[in-house]
């Protein structure tokens, strides 16, 4: 029984995974980078969605509404600031220039906010902690239902929006070639932006999900990069769906090792990630090009 | 040291691999190299402790370069090979080995776990390879905090180094710094100068070119992957015969990733000479700032950043562009003869 209670925690762990991987899903898919600064990201939601639920005492799901539009933004100007022009200067300086950056965000939300721990799972009130009693040892958490249904929502959205809108399709056709893209009238870098913005809008939600789940400070960043880079890469970079299927699956790693020792958790989480990686499979995932 | 191309040229070009500067250069490199070696002698050992990790700095530094700017490979994970080298040389000593052997042997052991990683992490490639490496590294902190026998995540100190007084450990702790730091870079200059080393500027400029010219480009990776897990290793062993105390945190922080790419942006991405001088600024840049703790974080990431957009291959391009020098002949150069002088070289039988 403990096993299973341990899987169906997996799952919901796997449905914050999935949000947190979602959108550097996205970026790898349409501008074939991977965002070093997505953890960090995050934590900024996290940090705005606590600054606006403590200054203005609401709960913090409505503390999100106006966070989001200003991460779109955020990552709107990220694009156009520093992007950009890295994508221009070779496949490697995009890697460089999303290093710096974390570590400017991470510094930057040391200075102004401390290295305390916060959480918002207090500020939520009844549904952080409440949860549906199936069996004695077995129980089902309201928030890892609310978070997996989140992702599948989110994830759900994504996909609709790639496959059958206008946006979406000069998304594929940009990933697919940017120059063809632009001489039918799709300009790269506009798409690349609107991309990157949404990419760190989905990172906020994430962060400010994790902050509800459990607990955030400056330095959480790196630690939900590597998870959601684990979860898109077990997944097989690619499908949305896949997204999903690998935040589940690094989810349970964690809980079932977790449950034989708490120590055990995150290890067993990268040894798994290894595993696949290490399989006739990894090796497709690593070389195949990735499609939106 | 010119060589034409062939004995009788009918083309007015040369082929040059040394110029007067590199002439000067290397051998200006190989006067301090030798006259580095006497630095105890004259000094007090605190500034040879501060030398001591100048150098293990330039050490690192020059096998980031080796695999960012030559390969092409942008590991965050390099703390993997500098922690593995420290603790190597903690386990060793543990049983009983002398702690400047253990330190060579974990250097050695950090380049057999790089030949294993190697199995994982070089499938992967840009972005993947980046965070797979860090993800490597975050694993192997994991196992070793798990270890009590290592001190878990409180961390440990190196014993054996006490049977020497202050004074020789500081100094023998220098010698085997600069030992490695010749040794690594004669590794790389000769590497680069052979015909791998032009296999390898194909790769940084090209990948998919350089494979298609016939450069093997897996086999030349996994040559400098498993020599970077060498050079970490021995300066994660040196780190710590420097510091006598290690954590897991510290040692396998990611912070060494952000301090290794500021010194090899700032110096010169893909040159020789250019984390030389990114090692040296970076640790002046430290010495006076480390205390202004996040700003000075916040700082080196600005400056990293500001680099990779305005001033991708660093401040040495900027000497280079200007004045086309090279301090190691690693390159190569054309030049064009004057018609008179190949005329007349034509004339003579070559040696």
């Amino acid at each position: 029984m403990n096993w299973i209670n341990a899987i169906v925690q997996g799952v919901f762990l796997g449905g914050l995974y999935a949000l947190f991987a979602c959108g550097l899903s996205l970026m790898f898919g349409v501008m074939r980078i991977i965002n070093l600064a997505h953890g960090d990201l995050a934590v900024i939601g996290a940090f705005g969605v606590w600054v606006v639920a403590t200054q203005a005492h609401l709960s913090p799901f409505i503390a999100l509404l106006p966070v989001l539009p200003v991460m779109l933004l955020l990552g709107y100007l990220l694009h156009r600031t520093v992007l950009a022009r890295s994508l221009r200067s070779g496949p490697l300086t995009p890697l460089l220039t999303t290093f710096g950056v974390s570590i400017v965000i991470q510094n930057a939300l040391l200075q102004i906010f401390s290295p305390d721990v916060h959480s918002l799972g207090s500020l939520t009130g009844s549904i952080s902690t409440s949860s549906w009693r199936v069996t004695s040892e077995l129980s089902v958490p309201y928030l890892g239902v609310l978070i997996l249904a989140v992702a599948v929502l989110l994830l759900g959205s994504l996909q609709f929006t790639l496959q059958y809108t206008g946006f979406g399709r000069e998304m594929r056709a940009t990933a697919q070639d940017p120059e063809a893209a632009a001489l039918v009238g799709v300009p790269a870098s506009s798409v690349y932006a609107r991309a990157t913005a949404i990419a760190v809008a989905t990172a906020a939600l994430a962060g400010a999900f994790l902050a509800i789940h459990s607990t955030f400070d400056p330095s959480s960043g790196p630690t939900q990069l590597i998870f959601a880079f684990e979860a898109v890469v077990i997944g097989g970079l690619g499908s949305l769906w896949g997204t999903l299927l690998g935040g589940i699956v690094l989810g349970i790693a964690q809980t079932i090792g977790a449950t034989v020792d708490p120590q055990y958790s995150i290890l067993t989480g990268h040894l798994v990630f290894l595993v696949i990686l290490a399989s006739p499979r990894g090796r497709f995932v690593a070389t195949r090009s990735a499609k939106a | 040291m010119t060589t034409p191309t062939s004995p009788v040229s009918p083309t007015p070009w040369v082929v040059r691999r040394s110029s007067l500067a590199s002439r000067i250069g290397s051998g200006a490199l190989i006067v301090i190299g030798l006259a580095l070696f006497g630095v105890p002698q004259v000094f007090g050992p605190n500034i040879v402790q501060q030398l001591t990790s100048l150098l293990i700095f330039l050490i690192l530094a020059v096998m980031w370069n080796a695999l960012a700017g030559y390969a092409g490979l942008v590991s965050v994970g390099q703390q993997a090979f500098i922690g593995f080298g420290a603790y190597g040389t903690i386990f060793m000593t543990q049983q009983g080995i002398q702690p400047y052997l253990a330190m060579i042997f974990a250097a050695i052991a950090s380049a057999a776990l790089a030949v294993v990683l190697s199995l994982f992490v070089l499938r992967l490639r840009g972005g993947r390879f980046a965070v797979g490496t860090w993800v490597v590294a975050e694993t192997i902190a994991l196992l070793i905090s798990l270890d009590q026998a290592m001190g878990g995540g409180t961390g440990t100190s190196l014993r054996g180094l006490n049977a020497y007084p202050r004074q020789v450990r500081i100094a023998y702790t220098y010698w085997l710094t600069l030992g490695f730091t010749v040794l690594l870079l004669l590794i790389l200059f000769l590497l680069l100068r052979n015909r791998a080393g032009v296999g390898l500027q194909a790769i940084r400029d090209d990948e998919e070119a350089a494979a298609s010219l016939g450069v093997r480009v897996g086999r030349l990776k996994f040559v400098l992957f498993v020599l970077a897990g060498f050079g970490c290793g021995a300066a994660g062993a040196l780190t710590l015969a420097n510091t006598l105390f290690i954590q897991p945190q510290s040692i396998f922080g990611v912070q060494w990733s952000a301090y290794l790419i500021f010194m090899v942006l700032v110096g010169g991405l893909g040159t020789f000479e250019g984390p030389i001088i990114g090692a040296i600024l970076f640790f002046v840049i430290q010495h006076q700032f480390a205390d202004l703790g996040a700003w000075y974080l916040i700082g080196l990431g600005l400056i990293a950043v500001a680099f990779a957009l305005f001033l991708p291959r660093g401040l040495w391009s900027l000497i280079n562009d200007r004045l086309h020098i090279r301090l190691l002949p690693v390159g190569y150069h054309l030049l064009r003869r004057s018609p008179d002088a190949s005329a007349s070289d034509r004339g003579k039988p070559n040696p």
